[in-house]
């Protein structure tokens, strides 16, 4: 009995240790460096590549990208990443991080463009549309605070008054109230973060967004 | 709420030092960059500029190194310029580790150069830097190369095709306010805003809060500033610093 125990214990440790995997998939969108920098500012280890196998044996996955939704999924296909993609997140159930264009191409469909998304959140991408009287500019960049309208491992430890760094044109656009998990504002109030089960998707850069960054990015890291 | 961005901008020279100029001259020695970089962060910055204004003038590459260097310590959004002339060169600084690059001198030759470079990063990525100066007249001119050389189309026609080329953004520099500290080119800041619909991020010129504010309600989508953010008191002696969130928060 006690040696059945220890046994366990010491192969869960080496689980902990040595299969642990976070890997940041390359796609050829973007500068993604900065994720891998940020991961190993709080301590986590992350492998930046789009090696089929790596991903499957994933524990965490984060899916980055800057650029437009079609070119994102062609590289995708380009790299035979989409069903793996899917099957991780609906079938595996590992967490999964969409960040800016990554998490767009969650959804099911763009504004932006022809092409089908992952479709692994239900929901779209649409431009913002202001009326001609309005100052803003888009693409809105820059900063922006973010309101949280569920509870999350993600998102409920932050630092006060949490704000984040945002680049985009186009926004989420949920079929289902209950995924979203933070709003912003501009011009309108919009989803800047959804959540269904273990997928989730930001559209600022928590890697761009000092403590904050640090704090959702760790926060992900201990989705179990 | 949204606020303004209030960006540094940080020079750099050959040997990887941080340098300040005066009407983009006389550029005198300021510190190291991994250092500012890392005290920025512990600022919170919004973002930060960082141009090497000698790698044009010397024909030389960007370095490398160097930038990775400091993107490895930046956890705020970067923008680099300086020595990109081409695609390549481009693609080679958002692999070292870059968010948006700045494109200046190159567009005289080649203002393509901006739209290939917004397929590629998206347009988002994607500043052209446009250096203005005064002529002899008082006429606003377009100056690339350091402002060694000024070019025939007027500013905001330029700025427009800079939009219309793909650009996401422009910093629109006053090279006669540059490192003066003593107010930005309201004028120029107001004409060019409403002449494009992208942001425009005024610089040349801040030297306190005021100033900041003076650009923002001209028109100004974000304000970047230099000496105000490295040098301290009338003897300019060098001394890091940002405004507090309180601060910016009243801008």
């Amino acid at each position: 009995m006690f040696s059945l125990r220890a046994d366990n214990c010491k192969m869960q440790i080496q689980i902990r240790t040595f299969g642990f995997m976070i890997v940041i998939v390359d796609y050829d969108m973007g500068n993604i460096g900065s994720v891998y920098n940020m991961l190993k500012k709080i301590g986590r280890k992350s492998e930046i590549t789009r090696d089929l196998e790596k991903i499957r044996q994933a524990d965490h996955i984060i899916l980055p990208g800057v650029g437009a939704f079609d070119s994102g999924m062609e590289q995708l296909e380009k790299f035979g990443l989409i069903d793996l993609i899917r099957h991780k997140a609906l079938v595996d159930k590992t967490p999964i991080l969409g960040i800016c264009l990554g998490a767009q191409l969650m959804l099911e469909k763009s504004e932006e463009g022809q092409k089908a998304g992952l479709g692994l959140v239900q929901g779209e991408v649409v431009r913002f549309k202001f009326g001609p009287e309005t100052k803003l500019r888009i693409p809105n960049m820059g900063w922006n605070q973010i309101e949280k309208v569920k509870s999350s491992t993600l998102v409920d430890i932050l630092p006060e008054a949490p704000r984040y760094y945002f680049v985009h044109s186009y926004h989420f656009k949920l079929s289902l109230p209950e995924d979203q998990l933070l709003m912003s504002e501009y011009g309108y109030e919009f989803c800047s973060a959804f959540q269904h089960d273990n997928t989730a998707g930001v559209q600022f850069h928590p890697e761009k967004s000092h403590k904050f960054g640090m704090a959702l990015l760790r926060n992900f890291t201990e989705v179990r | 709420m949204y606020q303004s961005r209030v960006i540094p901008v940080l020079l750099c020279n050959l040997e990887g030092s941080i340098v300040k100029t005066q009407k983009f001259k006389n550029p005198i020695y300021v510190g190291d960059p991994v250092n500012a970089v890392k005290i920025f962060n512990d600022k919170e910055v919004d973002e930060l500029i960082f141009l090497d204004i000698t790698a044009t003038a010397q024909g030389r590459k960007p370095n490398l190194r160097y930038i990775a260097e400091i993107a490895t310590e930046a956890f705020m959004p970067l923008c680099y310029g300086g020595g990109l002339s081409n695609l390549e060169d481009i693609r080679a600084v958002i692999k070292a580790g870059i968010e948006k690059v700045s494109v200046n001198s190159a567009l005289e030759k080649d203002p393509d150069l901006i739209s290939r470079a917004a397929d590629v990063l998206g347009s988002s990525s994607t500043v052209a830097s446009i250096d203005v100066k005064k002529d002899f007249w008082g006429k606003y001119r377009v100056v690339v190369r350091n402002s060694s050389k000024s070019l025939s189309m007027p500013v905001l026609e330029f700025a427009q095709i800079m939009e219309q080329k793909g650009a996401g953004e422009i910093v629109l520099n006053s090279v006669d306010r540059d490192g003066m500290m003593e107010g930005f080119d309201l004028d120029l800041i107001r004409d060019v805003s409403r002449s494009v619909g992208i942001p425009v991020i005024a610089s040349g010129g801040a030297g306190n809060l005021a100033h900041l504010k003076q650009a923002i309600d001209a028109g100004a989508s974000a304000v970047a500033a230099g000496s105000m953010f490295v040098f301290q008191g009338k003897h300019r002696a060098v001394l890091i610093s940002y405004p507090s969130q309180t601060e910016l928060a009243g801008l």
